[in-house]
């Protein structure tokens, strides 16, 4: 139950002017530039873009100088102004298709057309603190070599080619979105990638491990990891043609899974799909594993009751906003709430009491 | 509209400078910030599905001589998109071939070089693969 009660104005007030000093930290030390975030903690930018589901790389890297670093509170400011924005439309879908890959990485072939080519990626790094960064005013260049204008070809499509991967079909249908109505369930595919790749980057990545660790086994192989930026163009009704309005960096993983075959399907390799805003590997491995485990009914595959395979749980659980908002509301005054329980406790230990008594009596 | 759209905003207003006084124009839309709904395809292939939205500002301005121009460019920058349209108005008029060797020409480069550039640092790291000897073969 929840009443209005006044008071503590002032307090408030005093607790947001000490949090705007302690976000400023030691004045000696100097200030901290949104454009400083924009460029030097650009993965945290990446993540609250994801999550707060707004390719906007400025706004993330304020929200993440407001929020004082915490992700999930700048996560929540980017929704909330997210929120204020009037829609002026949708994309046409974007070709990752036509990506300029700044890394392009595959599991399963090792000679592909288009190479291996690793980007800028911490993997083979030894994780050891590298004490020079502690220094400051080093700047390193990148060595660079002739680029090969050749294309790079998804790996599932040379899968397909064949008939051994499951294929996509596009049914030209439009994609409902969860912005704009309730979820309901069961969702299908297109809400639960749209619910996926705006999910907490810890939920979507545990619910992927448990797959691995055999709730809901699917054996993934990573066929294809790339990224970099893609075009995006929208279809403008003043101009009656499409035009590119900007480009964003992308993620994106297609899992290649073993199959056995089902009632309904051939022996062949099926997929699951990661597409994250950002340089956002861990994310996008995880959303493809999750989505893959959660197409078992279309597969005709059993449910084996593993956690990653309920539609439900998993969606209704995967957003942070949600969750930490209802999560943190318990802090927040609920004296009439507890008051009433007080009182309830206090009757039934009189009753039980009276109890007592009157069998000790007897 | 493309490469106004993508283009740096600081870059299309020293651009934009070099041309002068610009004419005056009426607002047809003034600038107005919004979301996209940026779209993505089950499997890179199939379907459409919702990935997310990205801010973009548009606005349309017409000319003293009734010529209309459009823009729509990434961001929550007014005084870009305004630039924007008004390049777009006077690449349909006398002062084409102008604006074209003043904004648009270097725009395309300099997009292209920087494009250039993140492919010739990827190319560097491509993985050239060579296979040991085996000791039955030597």
């Amino acid at each position: 139950m929840y009443v209005a009660v006044k008071g503590g104005e002032r307090a408030i007030e005093n607790a947001h002017e000490w949090l705007a000093e302690e976000r400023r930290g030691d004045t000696g030390i100097a200030e901290l530039s949104v454009a400083q975030i924009r460029e030097q903690l650009s993965l945290a930018v990446n993540r609250v873009m994801a999550e707060g589901s707004l390719y906007d790389a400025d706004l993330a890297a304020l929200a993440i100088k407001q929020a004082r670093g915490d992700l999930i509170e700048a996560i929540f400011l980017i929704r909330a102004y997210r929120t204020t924005l009037p829609r002026i439309g949708h994309s046409v879908p974007v070709d990752t298709g036509a990506m300029a890959c700044d890394r392009r990485i595959s599991a399963t072939f090792k000679d592909l057309p288009g190479g291996q080519v690793l980007g800028p990626t911490f993997d083979y790094t030894h994780r050891l603190l590298d004490f020079r960064l502690a220094a400051e005013g080093l700047a390193s260049a990148a060595p660079c070599a002739p680029a090969a204008e050749a294309p790079m070809p998804r790996v599932t499509g040379m899968l397909g080619r064949d008939g051994l991967i499951q294929e996509e079909h596009d049914d030209g249908a439009a994609p409902r979105d969860m912005t704009r109505a309730p979820m309901e369930y069961p969702a299908g595919r297109d809400l639960r990638l749209q619910a996926l790749t705006r999910g907490d980057e810890g939920f979507v990545l545990g619910m992927a491990y448990s797959t691995q660790r055999g709730y809901g086994r699917n054996h993934p192989f990573v066929g294809e990891l790339r990224i970099g930026a893609v075009p995006v163009e929208m279809e403008i009704p003043e101009l009656g043609f499409a035009i590119e309005i900007g480009e964003v960096v992308l993620t994106e993983c297609e899992t290649v899974n073993q199959f056995a075959g089902s009632k309904t399907e051939p022996p062949q390799f099926t997929r699951g799909y990661g597409l994250v805003f950002g340089q956002t590997e861990r994310k996008a491995i995880s959303m493809a594993l999750v989505d893959r485990a959660l197409r078992w009914e279309e597969l005709g595959e059993d449910n084996v009751g593993a956690p990653a395979q309920d539609e439900e749980f998993v969606l209704s659980h995967s957003d942070n906003i949600q969750a930490t908002g209802f999560l943190e509301h318990i802090k927040l005054p609920h004296y009439v709430d507890f008051q009433s329980e007080l009182e309830l406790v206090r009757k039934l230990r009189r009753e039980a009491g009276a109890e007592q008594m009157r069998e000790a009596a007897e | 509209m493309s490469l106004l759209a993508r283009a740096p905003a600081a870059r299309l207003a020293a651009l934009v400078e070099t041309l002068g006084p610009l004419p005056e124009h009426d607002w047809l839309r003034r600038p107005e910030t919004g979301g996209v709904m940026v779209r993505g395809r089950m499997g890179g292939t199939g379907g459409a599905f919702n990935l997310g939205e990205m801010t973009v500002t548009r606005c349309a301005l017409k000319l003293a001589d009734g010529t209309v121009g459009h823009a729509y460019v990434q961001g929550r920058d007014a005084a870009h998109a305004t630039r924007a349209a008004l390049t777009d108005a006077l690449l349909q008029t006398g002062r084409a071939a102008e604006v074209q060797g003043a904004v648009i020409g270097p725009l395309a480069r300099e997009a292209a070089a920087r494009r250039s550039a993140r492919a010739e640092k990827a190319a560097a790291t491509k993985v050239e693969f060579f296979t040991m000897v085996r000791g039955e073969d030597a």
